[in-house]
């Protein structure tokens, strides 16, 4: 059974979206969880992507994914009524969701995509929202009326000052710690590095903090254990036991090594790909 | 032994009363191999199958006991003395349908059966030597006749009954539970989490033990049969089995979802850069072909110079052997226990020395170690020794204090076992489990769940593919009534 892309679109330079027919995935999932794609079936790898929002009706969910190697980029030169063979979910834990008064949800550059439903689902809680979105520079920040909608205040931080606040958003989010009305949770979706150092600026206010993780997966089904991250010390498998987590418990540090684990050979595939579609003429 | 040898006492068979001492005169035929130097570096079978000459040898030497004691080693209870006896009379169709009354996956079986504590470990023959190796080698015999099959007979199906059956998981215990209730007439369906089907036998044994061609053959009888095949279908998350029954019309359910969680150790510096769980490592290079990286896979593997295997089953020696395949220049295989405890197949122990693993017995890691990067450059290990037995009846290994050293590696792949995977108990309401998370059934495979059956690794802990096939055959069965009865009923 492979799932017809409806539609597709480019978000930013590196980032595109795009609607899928998963009629039973659309229908059972929940904020905070994700599916595993593969393009075709013998050869292709299995990636997790967050389902990002669901139509149950229509029978279709949306990814929003950003180019960072092989994969991503051939799913990014796909179009409208291609087929992709293999959608695996809706898989990992929900978020739990509920009123817990003001909430911070901090996302930074494709965190926004993860987040957006659990924002939505927290709004929906009757949670006042604080957004706070991050992006290097105005072209790479995505979904931004989308949270502007749903929040009661959204903060804009770009790394060069092209758009917003010059800032990184553990500025602001620092800020909100120190506010009299302080958030009584923080929901953070980043690239690692970031999602360590706003874990750092709210444990210091001892405001309670969930992250989702992005760890290199196999199965997503628990099989493998390759997406072990250390919570509190401990082994915990993020396709099963998260993605999120406790960010005050997360060994970020040694996240990250792990993510790297395969650098050099995902670059070789990612440069071989660009080849590949430089001589079939995608390029242009 | 020549070929004219061979020759000269097929002949005999012919003209001759052979008596048992004739018998037991006739060597054990070994199996043709792959040379070991070359098959360091492809992922072909290794062992290339009996010839006629060979098999028809092989089978003279059964003695045609009388109370054969053979069988009652066979967990699924194959006539084997009379297989055995086609193949001495060169009737191999026979032979085939024989075994195919008792077992579905005789060239899975054949291949991968731990021989020597099952049939073999009972059979007069090897009794006799004082070595199950040296019994008569039933599982090659089978192995032999079920891959002389080319054309593949699709087993008759009975009328439509209109009653449904799911079946999640397509390992070896889903793919007999679908073949014998689909026979019955039933709707079936096989929910698989993976995009490919075969669970275990495709993800886990690699592809030099057990060719992949063969396991796909089997499921396409299946499909040929009429039973649905749905891959990429996470039951307790797609769909739960309460919607499954109550709102997908299912009448009944076989759950066959395998062992899944890979066991760690608990030791320092698991999580480092370089520890890979079997699981992963198998299923890398297996499932996703991660061999090919870079000619068309797209999964990528570790290119290790120094390996360590953590285990002694046969999912440490597949590690250890994969490891080799994808070019690894030293692998060590290190134990806690001896050789005589270790619970892999023989004729794979054998196989992983030929291929020059180096096998360290009596040490276990105590932590592994890093680098500045996270990266694996070394595990601590200490030695051990053997104490009484325990439970299990084997030698309790016991750490010898203050012998710690280090071996240089930089991978390190733990193969200890499994622990059941928790998706079905946390989604499932009313199904009962063990305190070791494994599904409670009766004697017919039976949950506390009124139409649901369980069978395989999720039931038993870690078993063999014979094992969860013959609980597959006990659940279908046990299946085919429940549906009768309803259907009177209704
Ligand atoms: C639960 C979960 C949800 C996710 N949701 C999304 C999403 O909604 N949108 C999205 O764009 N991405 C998401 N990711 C990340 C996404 O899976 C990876 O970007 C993707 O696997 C990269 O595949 P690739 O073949 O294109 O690149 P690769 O060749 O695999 O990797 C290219 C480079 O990206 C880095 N990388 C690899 N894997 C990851 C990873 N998991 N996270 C971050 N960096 C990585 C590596 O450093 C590598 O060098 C999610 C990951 C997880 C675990
Ligand atoms: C590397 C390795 C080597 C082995 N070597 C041998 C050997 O030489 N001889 C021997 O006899 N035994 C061997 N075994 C053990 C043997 O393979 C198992 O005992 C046997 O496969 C168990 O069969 P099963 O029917 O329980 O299902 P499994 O083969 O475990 O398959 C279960 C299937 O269910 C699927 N699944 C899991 N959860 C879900 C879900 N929620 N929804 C849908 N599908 C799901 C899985 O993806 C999988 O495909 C080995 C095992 C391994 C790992
Ligand atoms: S199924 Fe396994 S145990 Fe039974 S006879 Fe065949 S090889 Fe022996
Ligand atoms: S026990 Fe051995 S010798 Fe006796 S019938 Fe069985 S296979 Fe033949
Ligand atoms: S991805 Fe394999 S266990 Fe999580």
């Amino acid at each position: 059974m492979s799932h017809k892309i409806v539609s597709k679109r480019k978000l930013s330079e590196n980032v595109f979206t795009a609607e899928i027919e998963a009629s039973l995935i659309a229908q059972a999932g929940k904020p905070g969880q994700f599916v595993i794609i593969s393009i075709n079936s013998e050869y292709s790898e299995r990636i997790p992507l967050t389902i990002a929002d669901a139509d149950p009706e229509k029978g279709t969910i949306r990814l929003i994914w950003q180019r960072v190697g092989k994969t991503t980029a051939e799913l990014a030169d796909m179009k409208a009524d291609e087929k992709i063979a293999n959608v695996v979910g809706p898989l990992g834990k929900p978020t739990h969701i509920e009123n817990l008064g003001t909430v911070a949800c901090v996302g930074g550059g494709i965190g926004n995509a993860p987040l957006l439903p659990i924002t939505k689902a927290l709004k929906k809680a009757g949670n006042k929202i604080i957004s706070i979105l991050g992006a290097r520079t105005k072209d790479l920040l995505i979904l931004e009326d989308e949270f502007d909608r749903i929040s009661n205040e959204l903060i804009v931080t770009t790394d060069d000052g092209s758009y917003g606040r010059k800032a990184l958003v553990t500025e602001p989010l620092k800020e909100l710690c120190q506010r009299d009305q302080k958030p009584n949770q923080a929901f953070v979706i980043s690239p690692a590095i970031m999602m360590k150092f706003c874990c750092e600026v709210t444990r210091k206010f001892n405001i309670p903090t969930q992250v989702s993780l992005n760890t290199i997966m196999v199965d997503a089904t628990g099989m493998c254990g390759g997406c072990r991250v250390e919570i509190d010390g401990k082994p915990k498998f993020v396709c099963v036991d998260g993605p999120e987590f406790d960010g005050h418990k997360v060994n970020f540090d040694l996240m990250m090594k792990r993510l790297d684990a395969y650098k050099d050979q995902e670059q070789k595939a990612y440069e071989q790909y660009k080849e590949h579609r430089c001589k079939i003429g995608l390029d242009k | 032994m020549t070929d004219e040898e061979r020759q000269e006492l097929l002949k005999k068979q012919k003209t001759d009363k052979l008596t048992p001492a004739d018998r037991y005169k006739i060597p054990p035929q070994d199996m043709p191999e792959q040379d070991p130097v070359k098959r360091r570096s492809n992922v072909n079978e290794v062992a290339t199958g009996y010839t006629e000459t060979h098999a028809r040898l092989e089978a003279m030497r059964c003695l045609q006991c009388k109370k054969a004691p053979c069988i009652k080693g066979c967990p699924v209870q194959i006539k084997i003395q009379d297989f055995v006896a086609a193949i001495c009379d060169g009737d191999f169709k026979k032979a085939l349908a024989v075994i195919k009354e008792n077992s579905l996956l005789p060239a899975v079986c054949g291949r991968v059966c731990p021989q020597e504590v099952q049939c073999q470990q009972t059979c007069t023959v090897g009794l006799k030597f004082k070595d199950p190796t040296k019994a008569v080698s039933i599982g090659r015999l089978e192995r032999f006749v079920a891959d002389l099959d080319q054309e593949e007979i699709i087993p008759t199906v009975a009328p439509e009954t209109g009653m449904k059956v799911a079946v999640i998981g397509s390992g070896p215990g889903g793919i007999v539970t679908a073949a014998d209730t689909r026979r019955a007439g039933h709707d079936v369906t096989i929910f698989e989490a993976f995009h490919k089907t075969g669970g275990v036998l495709v993800y886990g044994i690699p592809e030099f033990r057990l060719p992949k061609a063969i396991v796909q053959k089997e499921i396409d009888v299946l499909t040929e049969m009429g039973v649905k095949i749905v891959c990429n279908f996470v039951v307790g998350r797609t769909r739960t089995i309460e919607q499954l029954m109550k709102e997908d019309g299912f009448d009944a359910v076989y759950i066959g979802v395998g062992a899944g969680l890979p066991r760690f150790m608990g030791i320092e510096g698991e999580s480092l850069v370089g520890v890979f769980s079997a699981n992963e490592y198998l299923t890398r290079a297996n499932l996703m072909k991660a061999y090919d990286f870079g000619k068309g896979a797209d999964t990528p593997i570790v290119r290790s110079k120094k390996v360590a295997v953590i285990g002694g089953g046969n999912v440490a020696m597949d590690s250890a052997r994969t490891a080799v395949r994808l070019g690894a220049e030293k692998v060590y295989l290190v134990y806690r226990r001896t050789e005589k405890e270790m619970p892999a197949r023989i004729e794979e122990v054998h196989h992983a020395k030929q291929e020059g693993v180096e096998f360290h017995i009596l040490q276990s890691p105590k932590r592994v170690i890093g680098d500045q990067n996270s990266r694996v450059t070394a595990i601590e290990c200490l030695k051990y020794r053997l104490g009484e037995p325990d439970e299990s009846g084997r030698r309790r290994p016991i750490p010898i204090e203050g012998s710690e050293f280090q071996i240089d590696v930089d991978t390190c792949i733990i193969a200890i076992g499994n622990i059941a995977n928790p998706l079905i108990r946390q989604t499932t309401a009313g199904l009962e489990f063990n305190k070791w998370g494994n599904i409670l059934v009766d004697e017919n495979c039976k949950t506390s769940l009124d139409g649901v059956y369980a069978g395989g690794d999720i039931v038993l802990g870690a078993a063999t593919v014979i094992l969860a096939m013959g609980q597959g055959r006990i659940a279908a069965a046990a299946i085919n009534d429940y549906l009768a009865k309803k259907k009177q009923k209704s």
